[in-house]
């Protein structure tokens, strides 16, 4: 920072939507596909902000800000998985109405397939895949089947 | 009998008590294995043996462990002989053989199998191996054949050569040694060492595993040198292949410089990692171990099956 003052950087305020805040740097690409969103189906704005600074705690990070939609349980449990830190803000007439942290449960369900193309989860069998969650900072999964740590989390969200 | 009705899925699944109880209750099964005593303790049990994947040692000895007490036994060899064949899946399969037997015993290609058969069964499930997953009977018939031999697991100078990577054994056995206060040592090329996150979870539970390349720089400390084969698939230079496994080779010559009490161990089959002179030695025990899958498996059945030979 030039003289010393840290100042975040600001993305243009919505009236109605999510703030997706605090996403680890260099995730808020993945969590645009978490989020569904292509050039194709854009129906409202978003702003992204990359490898800005946070006024808070002074480390990277990138925001998303989304117009006009709210995000399920879900969607949120999916950015928990490659943005532990994140924090959702739903915005109601320029207000935030509600202000939560994702939270990366200890046993994650049916969000992720292996990436082991030998575990069974990923032979046609009835099954939703199953993680223990060993690590939270990056987040580290186990598999539950095969007993792998799920590499490429982002690349393997379902 | 904690293991009453219990899944063995992986050697994680066993607590240290747990295994401590197979291996005594294994020891008093070796004159029942050899037929020279019988006990019907498990008479009118059903074992479901499910091999979808070619296997000798561990299919026979379980079949032999079965019928030493009195346990019968229905098994499926080929997938091409049931209705996966026909597209149902492994869960199905498990569910319909579940209503034939007591317990049901599998070895399937693909790595969860049998932690998924554990959850689709009533009846419990023994893992004989998934894919490159687990194999924890080949476990503790490896701590038998040790602890048979030494007397005891604890502080012991224990060698694993070969394939550490892609190995399935090692990964479950070194799991296990680590609960025994065992010291290991992890001789293999570079490229087909133990995997990190393998090692960083033997690390976490207090073991210190020793890397090296060089088996002649270990060679002279060590009371178990436990051989694996290196595959010839996983080099896609032969030369190379030729220069790693020549590397590895287990002869006369190299057990000069070992201990006068050092056994050798492989899980089986060989091809040509240890030579054949080395089976009229002392140190050969890959032999015994391979007999060891029926009293530790005999074991373990009366363990989850409720049998008792001392009735």
């Amino acid at each position: 920072m030039p003289d010393g003052t840290i100042k975040e950087v600001k993305l243009a305020p919505i009236r109605n939507g999510t703030v997706i805040d605090h996403i680890t740097c260099g995730q808020a690409l993945n969590v645009m596909k978490i989020l569904g969103v292509n050039e194709n189906n854009i129906d409202s704005s978003i702003s992204i902000g990359m490898h800005v600074i946070s006024a808070k705690t002074t480390e990277w990070k990138d925001v998303i800000k989304i117009e006009d939609r709210e995000l399920d349980s879900k969607t949120v449990d999916k950015i928990a998985l490659i943005a532990p830190d994140a924090t959702i803000s739903i915005i109601r007439d320029f207000y935030v109405a509600e202000k939560y942290n994702v939270r990366l449960e200890d046993h994650v369900v049916g969000l992720a397939r292996c990436s082991n193309p030998n575990c069974i989860t990923n032979r046609g069998e009835p099954v939703s895949p199953e993680f223990n969650v060993i690590s939270r900072h990056p987040p580290l999964l186990r598999c539950c089947y095969c007993d792998r740590i799920l590499m490429n989390i982002s690349d393997n969200l379902l | 009998m904690d293991l009453y009705d219990k899944d063995v899925v992986s050697i994680r699944d066993l607590t240290k008590d747990q295994i401590e109880s197979i291996l005594d209750l294994s020891e008093k099964m070796v004159p029942y294995a050899m037929g020279e005593k019988t006990k019907r303790a498990l008479d009118g049990k059903i074992l479901g043996n499910l091999f979808f994947e070619p296997s000798t040692r561990t299919k026979l000895s379980f079949e032999s462990a079965a019928y030493r007490l009195g346990c019968d036994v229905i098994d499926v060899s080929e997938m091409s002989m049931t209705s996966i064949s026909k597209g149902e899946t492994l869960a199905d399969t498990i569910r319909m053989v579940d209503a034939y037997c007591d317990l049901i015993v599998l070895r399937h290609p693909y790595e969860g199998a049998a932690r998924l058969a554990a959850n689709c069964s009533i009846n419990p499930v023994i893992n004989a191996g998934d894919g490159a997953g687990s194999h924890p009977t080949q476990t503790l018939l490896d701590l038998f054949t040790m602890k048979e031999a030494k007397g005891t697991l604890e502080g012991l100078n224990i060698v694993l050569v070969g394939d550490l990577k892609y190995g399935r054994t090692v990964h479950s056995l070194a799991d296990a040694l680590t609960m025994f206060g065992a010291k290991l040592t992890l001789v293999a090329p570079e490229s087909l060492q133990m995997p990190e996150d393998t090692i960083a979870h033997l690390e976490e539970k207090g073991c210190h595993p020793t890397k090296t390349a060089d088996l002649n720089d270990v060679i002279d400390q060590a009371d178990v040198l436990y051989v694996t084969r290196i595959q010839r698939e996983r080099f896609p230079d032969p030369t190379e292949y030729n220069k790693v496994a020549g590397t590895y080779r287990i002869d006369n010559a190299i057990l000069r410089e070992a201990k006068s009490d050092l056994i050798v161990m492989h899980p089986l089959p060989r091809v040509d990692e240890i030579a054949q002179e080395v089976d009229s030695t002392p140190h050969a025990r890959y032999f015994r171990q391979a007999f060891n899958g029926v009293p530790v498996r005999m074991a373990l059945l009366c363990e989850i099956l409720g049998g008792d030979i001392d009735a």
